[in-house]
């Protein structure tokens, strides 16, 4: 197969090496975008975990402070009916 | 935290490569021998030296990680090689296309620095199942360190005897004969060799900042998960 390649083939001329030029950059493009893209859409992911997370955070804050307040709420019963007798 | 400085060095890299671009095609003189078909020169070869040495400095990282027992230069290594690969794809298309405008082949088996990258990307396409197929973490990043640091000495020993070799019609770039480049293409390859290294680094980067991001959801997760004092247990969903 070898004997067959042209060692000292002559240039190819602008309109068809233009064709293998542009295809070899835009492939390099491609990928960079695919890469890029594929990378945004784990961003988005780990955004929309947090937003989640950030919510769960929320609700256990309040659930916390809930809990807190009917802790503290039988102890001021007991103070109210203290000070009435 | 690797989040730090990506602004700054994607700017960079993205005036580099248009910087670059734009020498190759407004100021590098065309090819006495190629004409317009060695315009992809400046591109393909700077993508062959990034991937090389990407995979070379994956084993480095594979090293540090095995001296020191510190994950964070395991994660290095695995985006330093996966970066590689992507660069290595490039090149293998790239390379093919090449071939065909100035050999009017797509691929010659017979040319020894084609084979031997082939050999080489092959070799490192098998490093994801190599790491995946190992469940226990601690046990996967070591071993995928010693596939890393093995590869990687490989590169260069592939390398050398690559340039030892006989080339039938593969062009050695920076061969004394028959390969230099003149002062002016010389500058533009390096340009070209400059942005590509730094697109690497960025996406090397890029990559971390994600995995890093990844890895602290995961974390806040189990935490979340944790039962609060005096409210019941909660397991908040994974979200795949």
């Amino acid at each position: 197969m070898l004997d067959l390649l042209p060692i000292a083939a002559p240039a190819l001329p602008l309109d068809e090496a233009g064709k293998y030029v542009a295809g070899a950059y835009i492939v390099f493009l491609v990928l960079i975008v695919v890469y890029v893209a594929i990378m945004a859409a784990k961003l988005q992911r780990i955004e929309r975990e947090l937003r989640e997370l950030a919510g769960f955070a929320e609700q256990r804050k309040r659930d916390e402070e809930r809990a807190k307040s009917e802790e503290a709420a039988p102890g001021r019963e007991a103070e109210e009916v203290a000070s009435d007798v | 935290m690797y989040g730090k400085g990506l602004r700054p060095l994607s700017i960079a890299t993205v005036a580099m490569l248009a910087l670059s671009l734009s020498l190759v095609f407004f100021y590098a003189p065309l090819d006495a021998d190629q004409g317009f078909i060695q315009k992809i020169f400046y591109l393909h070869v700077p993508l062959a030296i990034t991937a090389l040495v990407g995979f070379v400095v994956g084993g480095v990282f594979a090293i540090a990680h095995l001296r020191s027992g510190n994950r964070k230069w395991d994660a290095y290594s695995y985006v330093a090689i996966h970066m590689s690969v992507i660069f290595g794809v490039a090149v293998l298309i790239t390379g093919g296309i090449w071939a065909k405008a100035s050999w009017g082949h797509w691929w010659v088996w017979d040319e020894p620095t084609l084979v031997s990258f082939l050999i080489v990307f092959l070799m490192y396409a098998t490093y994801y199942p190599f790491r995946y197929a190992i469940e226990d973490p601690e046990r996967q990043a070591r071993y995928a360190s010693v596939f890393a640091i093995t590869a990687g000495a490989f590169v260069p020993l592939n390398f050398m005897a690559v340039r030892m070799a006989e080339s039938l019609v593969h062009p050695r770039t920076f061969a004394t004969a028959n390969g230099g480049l003149p002062g002016e293409m010389m500058f533009v390859f390096l340009c070209s060799l400059t942005a590509t290294a730094l697109l690497w680094i960025t996406l090397v980067k890029f990559e971390l900042t994600a995995k890093s991001a990844s890895g602290q959801v995961k974390r806040l997760r189990r935490a979340l998960d944790a039962p609060a004092p005096g409210a019941a247990s909660r397991i908040a969903p994974e979200v795949s």
